[in-house]
């Protein structure tokens, strides 16, 4: 059999030694997973090294790790899949970002990760006593929900989000999914206070930097991100909540944009961002930025004709790409479990 | 100073479905509970019942039809009266778990959809995709979170003794916290025992690496006798090799199974309901191909998901769609998969009556760790989340209302000092076999000798290696000797339940000389009513050995009869 080296992060709070990096050798085939390898270590040679496990099928969410860096649970991470990735022939694993390690790959989940869940009320809060059999809602509408009730908590979202990483009172990807399984499902009572609640929290809906990291460090396609755009969708479109960091005025204003330029003209993004070249918003806006724009004009990047005399229209295919999109009667949803999986080109 | 005791009405173990079921009713009923597991709740083992739940919840459906798939596919060992209390409770559970925030699959009409399930005469599974425990589970913590008031939750603790008074009454547990190593004894009125099953017996096995039989071990130490232990079900389509489940919820939707020569086997077997009969009799058709040579090289027969809609398993086998992918390297939705029948679930449990009372005063038993017996010698799919529900319910229900009527319990303190000692002692043994070494020798065997066929020299042969095995893991070693996280002492604790738990299935499975259900005697191959339509009980006498005696089985209404699918 192949023979594998795991370099695992070794930290003990007991023996006074910093954390470290100790390899094992595993012979298993590479079809194993890396948590078979690191039990084979454990099993073999070193009991005291601490992982937590459980199902070893990729359901129960105890496994999250960071394997050659990225985070993922190590039972569904195969050995010569991590050994391609791998920098020098070894694979790596260490603990989860964002959390503390309390031992090994163990990290402290109820300081950051359940604590965050907590943040979110989450249980399902319904309007009035329940109907006699089941409420009728639209299938769906379950369908839909089931996506974020596919989170297994592991944690990888958490460890790998950016936003996190600078503000650590943000309340995260897996939260915010969490929350959208209570806003998304028609028997909650509550879902205005509930999306007014994480937008108005400065530390809420609105800190998400759109990254990705989230939706590729998911190993359960909850794709948290795109739960906490669509958040934002209802925050905004349903319920008219003012995005407090200017994001959605950001992204119309490339919307108009285009729709009336066809291609981008940058001079007007700006001001058009904050509500047009003369919304007070825009003004200390438009002064805060006068050195970029000096700098830009400087390097020749910006011309003045280019920028006060974009003579660019949009062509008729533009013009019929918003009309259909506009057209439609609902919104595109960014959702697998709804809208069915790419087919490949087979 | 000695710190104040934690003491509660209802002290609940183990917070899989059971448990935090048997938590929320017995809080509903005014009671102060604690909830205690070695893992984070969402962890427990109830995550991996991926296809539904059964419930006669249709008016076209009833009750009685669903009680006599149960005693049918029990092969009339299941006690009557506990499966028409299982079954006449099911549809308002379901309609309690809708109404908690399960998010149920709808049909068309927006209502409860189900979907076909072996052993069942009619659709009456319902379900969220192929997830519905993991998804059950996460619900009803999103309950223990709201009710956190009257829920103290102890998450992360091992359980290493019950704790009892003087007159032998159980009155709580003693627990080590795995997070920094402190031992604490935890005082309480009710002690409700829902830690789930012991598949890791076996190995392979789709059970966790938590499932290693502890509560039943800690039960039948203080005497609470184990029922109809030999009862272990293999699952029909289980992966090669690392053994993980994929769910019946493939063949409900339509899947077929294929031996290497393409033939639809179970047309021999169960020329009725083909691939939707029992478990006990898929499980065994396949390993009767596999002996006779028309299986795979690799001991494996084929399950051909490509039967059934792309778009629909994309939809409603999700889970599985990943399970082919990241554990076989297979598209379930383009090809067959390769499976085979592998450990998955033990029938058998502690003995509890229909309100979750097991023979110590003061003791309940809830869920996998229970026999009530609902299962009797083969469990029916999507009736295991079921069991979990109604009995954790009923349980935590009769455990609040008894410790209502109590004063104050009274553990013996020395307890505590015994377990801190029996952990002391194991991290100071010098000279043995390597614990792991001893667990992988146990599975190993146990999965050859004692598995869907089997016969007196094999069983024989497995009771002595048990035997040998529990005087090995007295002396077996470990590395860790520290106090955070330390899961090697912990794992040296699990291998004494696993062992205890195992020598009652192998002596259970010897004793019973016939074939019913999950045990198959090729030296006994049929069933044989006149001498065995009664449970097998085990309970531990002196010298650590199990001291068998029988009870009857309960017959209501349905009387046995020959079953065929």
């Amino acid at each position: 059999m192949p023979d594998y080296t795991l370099r695992i992060r070794r930290y003990s709070p007991e023996n006074g030694d910093a954390a470290h990096w100790e390899d094992f050798q595993v012979d298993l085939d590479g079809s194993r997973s890396v948590l078979d390898g690191v039990l084979q270590a454990k099993d073999r040679e070193d009991g005291s090294i601490g992982i937590r496990c459980s199902c070893r099928a990729g359901i129960c969410g105890s496994c999250g790790v960071r394997i050659n860096g990225k985070p993922n649970l190590a039972c569904r991470t195969h050995l010569d899949e991590a050994h391609a990735r791998a920098a020098d022939g070894v694979i790596v694993v260490e603990p989860m970002g964002n959390m503390p390690v309390l031992k090994d790959l163990i990290v402290d989940m109820d300081a950051v990760h359940w604590k965050k869940i907590q943040r979110v009320t989450p249980w399902l809060l319904p309007d009035g006593p329940p109907p006699e059999r089941e409420y009728v809602v639209p299938p769906d509408n379950m369908i839909d929900v089931t996506q974020t009730m596919a989170c297994i908590q592991c944690g990888a979202c958490v460890s790998d989000c950016l936003s996190m990483e600078v503000d650590p009172l943000f309340i995260g990807p897996a939260a915010l999914a969490k929350a959208y399984r209570f806003v998304g499902d028609p028997r909650d009572g509550h879902q205005e206070q509930r999306v007014r609640d994480l937008a108005e929290d400065p530390h809420g809906l609105y800190d998400c930097t759109h990254c990705f990291n989230c939706i590729e460090a998911c190993p359960k396609g909850v794709a948290p991100m795109s739960q906490i755009m669509r958040l934002r969708r209802i925050a905004g479109d349903d319920h008219h909540v003012e995005d407090r960091n200017n994001g959605h005025r950001h992204e119309m204003a490339f919307v108009k944009n285009i729709e009336k330029n066809g291609l981008l003209h940058e001079a007007d993004l700006l001001p058009d961002s904050y509500g047009g070249k003369l919304h007070p918003r825009a003004v200390p806006e438009l002064v805060s930025s006068l050195p970029i724009i000096l700098r830009a004009l400087q390097r020749g990047k910006v011309t003045p004709a280019g920028a006060l005399l974009h003579k660019h229209k949009a062509p008729k295919d533009v013009k019929r790409i918003f009309r259909d999109i506009e057209g439609r009667e609902e919104r595109y949803e960014l959702n697998l479990y709804v809208a069915g999986e790419e087919e490949d080109a087979s | 100073m000695v710190r104040a005791m934690p003491a509660h009405d209802v002290l609940i173990i183990g917070a899989g479905l059971a448990g935090q079921r048997a938590a929320l009713a017995a809080a509903r009923q005014g009671a102060t509970v604690a909830i205690m597991s070695k893992v984070h709740p969402v962890r427990s083992h109830s995550n991996a019942a991926a296809g539904g739940i059964n419930a006669a919840l249709n008016p076209d459906d009833s009750w009685e039809s669903h009680a006599f798939d149960t005693i049918k596919g029990s092969d009339y060992l299941g006690d009557q009266d506990a499966i028409e209390i299982m079954c006449r409770e099911a549809p308002d559970e379901v309609l309690w778990l809708e109404h908690a925030g399960v998010t149920f699959h709808r049909n068309a009409e927006g209502k409860l959809g189900t979907r076909a399930f072996g052993g069942a005469s009619a659709a009456r599974t319902y379900y969220i995709a192929d997830i519905t425990g993991q998804a059950l589970l996460h619900v009803l913590y999103e309950q223990l979170m709201k009710h956190h008031e009257q829920i103290d939750r102890y998450e992360e603790w091992f359980i290493t003794d019950l704790a009892q008074d003087d007159d032998g009454r159980c009155v709580g547990a003693i627990a080590r916290n795995i997070r920094d190593g402190a031992m604490e004894l935890f005082s309480a009125k009710s002690t409700i025992l829902a830690s789930g099953g012991a598949g890791q017996c076996f190995k392979p096995s789709t059970n966790a690496l938590i499932c290693t039989g502890d509560g039943m071990a800690q039960a039948y130490r203080i005497g609470a006798p184990l029922m109809d232990m030999e009862m272990v079900q293999y699952h029909p389509t289980t992966l090669a090799g690392v053994g993980i489940l994929i769910t019946e919820g493939a063949r409900g939707e339509g899947a077929h199974l294929y031996n290497a020569d393409g033939e639809r086997f179970m047309e021999k077997y169960a020329p009725n309901k083909l691939e939707l009969a029992s478990r006990d009799v898929v499980s065994r058709a396949e390993q009767t191909e596999i002996n006779e040579g028309r299986g795979f090289e690799d001991g494996t027969v084929a399950l051909d998901i490509t039967k059934v809609p792309r778009k629909r398993t994309l939809e409603a086998l999700r889970e599985i769609v990943n399970i082919g992918r990241d554990f076989a390297g297979v598209d379930i939705t383009r090809e067959p998969i390769r499976i085979r029948p592998g450990c998955h679930y033990i029938m058998g449990g502690v003995k509890a009556d229909i309100h979750g009372r097991t023979a110590v005063d003061g003791l309940y038993a809830a869920g996998e760790v229970a026999c009530v017996s609902v299962h009797g010698g083969n469990r029916l799919g999507a009736n295991s989340l079921l069991d979990t529900l109604i009995f954790g319910r009923r349980s935590g229900e009769h455990a609040a209302k008894r410790a209502a009527g109590l004063g104050k319990p009274k553990p013996v303190r020395a307890q505590l000092h015994d377990s801190e000692r029996a952990i002391g002692a194991i991290m100071r043994r010098t000279g043995g076999r390597r614990v792991s070494e001893i667990r992988e020798e146990l599975g190993t065997m146990m999965n050859e000798k004692v598995a869907v066929f089997r016969d007196h020299e094999g069983l024989t042969d497995a009771h002595s290696i048990v035997r040998r095995l529990k005087d090995e893991a007295k002396n077996a070693t470990i590395d860790d000797h520290g106090t955070v996280f330390n899961q090697d002492v912990l794992g040296a604790l699990e291998l004494g339940y696993m062992l205890d738990v195992a020598e009652c299935i192998v002596v259970g499975a010897l004793e019973r000389k016939e074939s019913r259900g999950a045990q198959f005697r090729t030296d006994f191959p049929k069933r044989d009513d006149e001498h065995w339509l009664k449970h097998i009980l085990e309970s531990r006498n002196g010298d650590d050995t199990p001291q068998v005696s029988y009870s009857p089985v309960t017959i209501t209404q349905w009387e046995p009869q020959e079953r065929t699918y």
